[in-house]
């Protein structure tokens, strides 16, 4: 088996006319020497630990011990649902879900670290929201989910998933990459538009520091989850619309990876640069 | 490194270094002390100590003495499951000197006897054990693992390679550890296979031996 990269993976889809999923899920089978149905339930089953986490914190408002977090997504709910929403109610669901994912890791709820706990909000927010407006069949969902997790190990290969090692970027921007790319092949995009739409969200957050105020993952933590929901969406939308990335998202994953080893420590993960050198509680 | 490492692991949050990897440590802990501790005393260092409160450290460390899993939703009431269990507990912090910054020292008393253990969360739910009961160690919790306890002569490591090859059991890594030349050395193996309760018994009955201990691997990892 050859290595793994993204071209490598897009050239095997393109090459056997597959979706990227499929190449994932044969890898995962090969390399675990388990049968593809099997890893296929696995994942049905980190999947419905995420759909109920996002459920737990829109429905029951979460509070932290920081007082860092305050239900937030349970707000975002009651504004959409109150006519608030900026962009229509989807947009506002996206935000709703990746802040409840997010607050229910922070208030020592059961999440699944995608990649980490401190991004567990940003692919249950993106490929939820999409795939119910989109009425899409959950087998569809679960392939995409595949998809997700292969850019992940790409990311992980060629760069990192770590906030100490890479900043936010590897963390917040890792997970809008995976999820990203599992947008567009959840609405029947191409391979090549999937490795667009990770180029782009990774181009998008690069740079971004992991700054965590006290060393909590709650602030900024929660809030840019939901970013990284957005970001997944934007980058979608645009490679699906025919918008081409002039780098090839493997480079553009080492430069995220080359990006973080040149970030001081203080912006990766030590809560000492950033918002987290802000004077904590700030003066009235 | 596969797809299931990228989503996952399912756990309680709010961190897999600070919460995930202290579950397991603490779970390790159990396991080595062959049971429920009655009493537990933890010295908490570097980032456990300053961010642990926060991130749930302490609850962690104790879900895992109490044998929760990390993705176990009690996690959060281990302090009342722990007074529950008559478990005395108390919390100290330490400076260990140059280790890990998500580190923790165990001194144990359970019925079979005391343990110390110290060990890190070295990120994403693993964990590395690198001292036990004063020997210094290198375990990871991912492999089943024997550790043995035997007076410093040449030929032990010979005589267990030997049963060990006998079950079929592969060796992952072995390593022996002493505190002195010629006192009581640890020998640590890690198997691909759970030994047969006959290896252990075997081990058990060799000349000399003070102790064989085992230690399923953890669930849950990262």
């Amino acid at each position: 088996m050859n290595t793994l990269t993204l071209c490598s993976a897009v050239e095997e889809a393109n090459g056997r006319g597959i979706a990227l999923s499929s190449v994932f899920l044969a890898r995962e089978a090969e390399t675990s020497q388990r049968p593809e149905a099997e890893l296929q339930a696995l994942m049905s089953t980190r999947i419905a630990v995420m759909r109920h986490a996002m459920k737990r914190g829109v429905e029951q408002p979460q509070f932290s011990r920081s007082g860092l977090v305050q239900g937030g997504a349970q707000k975002l709910a009651a504004w959409q649902a109150a006519g608030g929403g900026l962009l229509g109610g989807l947009f506002s669901q996206m935000l709703a879900s990746a802040l409840a994912v997010s607050e229910v890791n922070a208030c020592m709820g059961r999440v699944v670290a995608a990649p980490t706990a401190g991004s567990c909000g940003v692919l249950p927010a993106a490929l939820f929201t999409v795939a119910d407006a989109h009425k899409i069949p959950e087998q569809r969902l679960n392939a995409a989910f595949f998809t997700a997790g292969g850019i992940g190990l790409v990311i992980e290969r060629l760069a990192s998933l770590s906030g100490a090692e890479g900043g936010c970027q590897a963390e917040v921007g890792s997970a809008s990459a995976m999820a990203a790319g599992a947008l567009v092949e959840l609405l029947e995009g191409t391979p090549e538009q999937v490795e667009a739409a990770v180029a782009f969200a990774l181009s998008n957050l690069m740079g971004l520091i992991c700054d965590p105020v006290q060393g909590l993952v709650e602030e900024p933590c929660v809030r840019r989850n939901a970013l990284g929901a957005v970001n997944a969406a934007t980058c979608a939308e645009m490679a699906l619309a025919g918008l081409r990335s002039p780098f090839r998202a493997d480079a553009v994953i080492e430069t995220m990876g080359k990006v973080g080893r040149r970030l001081p420590e203080e912006f990766r993960e030590t809560a000492r640069g950033g918002l987290a050198a802000l004077p904590f509680p700030p003066h009235a | 490194m596969g797809i299931f490492d990228i989503l996952g692991p399912v756990m309680v949050g709010p961190s897999s270094s600070h919460t995930a990897g202290a579950v397991r440590l603490g779970l390790f802990a159990r396991a080595l002390l062959g049971g429920p501790p009655r009493k537990a005393e933890m010295a908490l260092h570097g980032s456990f100590a300053a961010t642990g409160e926060g991130h749930g450290t302490h609850l962690a460390l104790l879900a895992g003495l109490l044998g929760l899993e990390p993705d176990d939703e009690r996690i959060p009431e281990a302090r009342n499951l722990a007074s529950d269990a008559g478990l005395e507990v108390q919390f100290t912090l330490a400076d260990l000197g140059e280790v890990h910054p998500n580190s923790v020292c165990f001194t144990l008393e359970g019925s079979q006897g005391p343990l110390t253990l110290c060990g890190s969360s070295v990120g994403g739910g693993r964990i590395q054990v690198w001292e036990l009961d004063d020997f210094p160690v290198e375990l990871d919790g991912e492999y089943p693992t024997i550790l043995m306890t035997y007076p410093d002569r040449p030929g032990w490591i010979a005589v267990v390679s030997a049963l060990l090859a006998q079950a079929r059991l592969n060796i992952a890594t072995i390593k022996a550890h002493r505190t002195a030349r010629g006192g009581v050395a640890l020998l640590s193996i890690q198997c691909d296979q759970v030994p047969p309760e006959s290896t252990l018994v075997a081990l058990r009955s060799l000349p000399d031996v003070v102790s064989v201990r085992f230690v399923p691997a953890l669930g849950g990892h990262a």
